[in-house]
């Protein structure tokens, strides 16, 4: 496990081809998210699917908060969508978010996941089927154990894991359930997230 | 990764013993949920695998019964979405009191919260009496709890905010009797309702129809089996009939696109064209 990232330092552990970015974060997420996405240049080439936890409510503004913010097109993802390389898909309100075989997007209603939907845990396990080893899973701040599973799965099925260093989290509890279940290929601040994100898009396709 | 592999092939296998065996068809369902769903009856039925499961399920048609509770989503509240039904009742309502008599089809209507929440609507503005609701859904379980109309208090609690917020008329307990922790809906509400067995997968149109409700049912399918359902509501509507989808759900990447308009875009409510 690697504890910190530095572009221009060469490395004998290379980084994967990646396919497919997924992001999981909680309490303190939108700063995080922020942090992380400032590195993302126009034509990134990506697509990057993320769940915030968020109230239950019918509209978020999450999408139109971000896109303000972003050179690459934000949207809440819709149910049966193909997945467009370059674009930032966040879940909506009220529904789980979900990768199909075919890497297309679906919506669904079943229980809450830690009192929670969007669950990560779905999002992370869904699309470790989908992608396997050309996924990179990325946990950060949180005050609960949502996503822990998820990335641990991303891993067994030969992704890419990066967890936000718990010292340095708003909410620590979701980077440390994460550690608990595996090690991560990355622990790190967000400043380090977001440079190693920019890497992993420069040499994926 | 083996591991991986032999539990994609055990899922189909199961979905297609499930569909020789019982005639459920899940075969054109989303396939990520229809997984989590078979992995979570796993852990309840105490399989270590998807075979052993469909071992059991094949020759017991008890424990199908009961794994078909694990595959359909009784998720649901009754006023779901307050907005939508207070645009049924705004924009819609005024055109079907034109008809002199209505039928209505809730399509995948769960354990009955969508049903009670549109029989109340309806009474409130005078048309329930001449009103027929056809409300179907592949799980007998589920129909026969929407037949009983009993859901819990504290569920209830939660609908007399969104009937409210739906533009409710009265005091939402006038519709139902506290008993312990449940709440018996008025069964009065359910005089013109037939509950009936139809699967959007494999039966047929049964009705003409001026309304189709059937939310959150269409995100389980797949576009295939989505363009199959439309294909149903196209043809049971009658001209310029309404057709009522779930707040994620739309018909704008389907193959009907062409032959529904949008009648209040936000609310996903539509009117063949």
């Amino acid at each position: 496990m690697k504890t910190r990232f530095d572009a221009t330092e060469t490395s004998d552990a290379p980084l994967p081809r990646a396919a497919a970015i997924v992001v999981g974060a909680s309490a303190g997420g939108v700063e995080a998210l922020l942090k992380i996405f400032s590195t993302i240049k126009v034509g990134f080439r990506l697509p990057i699917l993320t769940v915030l936890h968020i109230p239950d409510e019918r509209r978020s503004h999450l999408a139109s908060v971000f896109q303000a913010r972003l050179p690459i097109p934000v949207k809440e993802a819709d149910d049966k969508e193909d997945i467009v390389p370059g674009t930032l898909y966040f879940a909506g309100p009220g529904y789980h978010l979900s990768v199909e075989s075919d890497l297309s997007l679906s919506l669904s209603q079943e229980d809450r996941v830690f009192h929670s939907r969007p669950s990560i845990d779905i999002l992370f396990d869904s699309a470790a089927d989908a992608y396997g080893k050309r996924l990179v899973g990325i946990l950060l701040t949180g005050a609960n154990n949502d996503g822990a599973h998820g990335l641990s799965r991303i891993k067994r099925a030969g992704g890419f894991t990066i967890v936000q260093d718990p010292a340095q989290a708003q909410a620590r509890t979701m980077p440390e359930a994460a550690l608990a279940l595996h090690e991560p290929d990355y622990l790190l601040p967000l400043n380090d997230i977001g440079q190693l994100l920019a890497e992993l898009e420069r040499i994926a396709c | 990764m083996s591991l991986d592999q032999n539990a994609e092939i055990e899922l189909r296998l199961l979905i297609d013993a499930i569909y020789l065996k019982y005639s459920y068809d899940f075969r054109d369902y989303s396939g990520a949920s229809v997984k989590r769903r078979v992995n979570h009856a796993l852990r309840q039925f105490d399989c270590p695998t998807i075979s052993a499961l469909q071992e059991r399920v094949l020759h017991d048609p008890a424990a199908f019964m009961q794994l078909l509770q694990f595959l359909t989503i009784p998720v649901s509240e009754m006023f779901r979405d307050p907005s939508h039904f207070l645009a049924i009742r705004q924009e819609v309502v005024p055109l079907l009191r034109t008809y002199p008599s209505i039928k209505i089809w809730i399509a995948g209507c769960s354990t009955g919260e969508e049903v009670y929440s549109m029989a109340i609507l309806l009474r409130e503005e005078g048309l329930l009496e001449r009103t027929i609701i056809y409300a179907t859904d592949i799980n007998p379980s589920s129909l026969e709890k929407a037949k009983q109309g009993i859901f819990s208090m504290e569920n209830v609690r939660a609908y007399t905010e969104n009937y409210q917020k739906a533009g409710g008329q009265r005091a939402f307990s006038d519709y139902y009797t506290a008993a312990y922790d449940y709440a018996i809906f008025d069964k009065s509400l359910r005089e013109n309702v037939t509950f009936a067995d139809h699967s959007l997968a494999t039966d047929s149109v049964f009705s003409e129809t001026q309304l189709v409700s059937c939310r959150n049912v269409l995100i389980y399918f797949n576009k295939k089996l989505q363009d199959r359902a439309f294909g149903l509501f196209h043809d049971s509507l009658s001209h310029r009939g309404f057709l009522v989808l779930g707040s994620k759900e739309t018909l704008d990447f389907s193959a009907y696109s062409n032959k529904f308009e949008s009648f209040v875009k936000p609310e996903r409510i539509y009117r063949k064209s």
